[in-house]
């Protein structure tokens, strides 16, 4: 083999390590905020993986989506709360034995299922120019998924009008305590 | 190009240590995160097998599931600052008012 055919193999294997690094590392930090910006590097480099995998639109949405806006709106609520001075409770410790046993034995499962099923599959084929450009991707997504492209307008609108209602100060029942009994006294007349 | 495997065992490792992450913090925020970071692993899959198909539908895919995932953070990060207020805080072990 040799160098020139070894160059996405080092590309892949250098991103696959960032990626897994600062996964672990969003998990062993002890702060929020540290969390949150090591998943902002996975979900980077992840961006740069679907790159090389020829998702260019996509990739550009991962990074300015989930890097941009869903992790500010962590950062916010981490902020917001004071989230990053929480120390984790002892009962917690004594799960990591019983964690880390689960997630070897799911992570082999998982390994060993995809290595059975897709194992023979080698390489991907070379790209076409022009596939997965932003223009055949809109072509796709409004002839063949129109209809689901409506519903996640519909979804959104959900979420939007929903975290402003929980989020809302002024009303009683969502400010005090136990907002659980008042549909009772409603249904139960 | 790098077999289609490196790529889904990579996705499993990432999956994994979210689900780890979902089992072992106590912080809820880091919850969150590691419930996106999940959602990003099986978007990796998708990504892996439109290139290797060469369809368009599992980019796609990937673009609803990101879309699913915003209105997921925000609703769940509007139940956490709710929580919050009656709570004071966003221990995981603390949310337990609803065990029978």
């Amino acid at each position: 083999m040799n160098f020139t055919s070894m160059i996405p193999y080092l590309v892949f294997g250098v991103l696959a390590l960032v990626a897994i690094a600062s996964a672990a590392a969003m998990l062993i930090s002890r702060d929020a905020i540290y969390s949150a910006l090591f998943l902002v590097l996975n979900f980077a480099t992840v961006g740069v993986i679907y790159l090389t995998l020829g998702a260019p639109f996509i990739a550009l949405s991962q990074i300015a989506v989930y890097a941009g806006a869903i992790m500010v709106l962590f950062l916010f609520v981490i902020m917001l709360l004071g989230g990053e001075r929480f120390k984790p409770s002892a009962a917690r410790r004594s799960h990591l034995v019983f964690a880390a046993v689960l997630g070897i034995v799911f992570l082999v499962e998982l390994g060993l299922g995809l290595m059975i099923r897709y194992g023979d599959m080698t390489v991907p084929a070379a790209q076409a120019p022009g596939y997965a450009s932003p223009t055949s991707l809109g072509v796709e997504l409004f002839s063949k998924y129109a209809l689901p492209f409506e519903i996640t307008s519909l979804i959104l609108l959900a979420a939007l009008i929903g975290a402003i209602v929980l989020t809302r100060e002024g009303k009683k029942e969502i400010n005090s305590g136990e907002p659980e009994t008042l549909p009772n006294k409603e249904t139960n007349p | 190009m790098v077999p289609v495997s490196f790529y889904l065992v990579l996705s499993a490792i990432l999956f994994t240590l979210g689900v780890v992450g979902v089992l072992l913090k106590s912080n809820a925020l880091v919850v969150f995160m590691s419930l996106e970071l999940m959602l990003n692993a099986s978007n990796l899959v998708f990504i892996t097998f439109a290139a290797y198909y060469q369809v368009l539908s599992g980019q796609l895919i990937v673009f609803f599931v990101m879309i699913v995932a915003a209105a997921e953070v925000a609703v769940g990060l509007a139940l956490l600052v709710a929580i919050f207020r009656n709570k004071k805080s966003v221990d995981v072990d603390q949310m337990s008012s609803l065990k029978g």
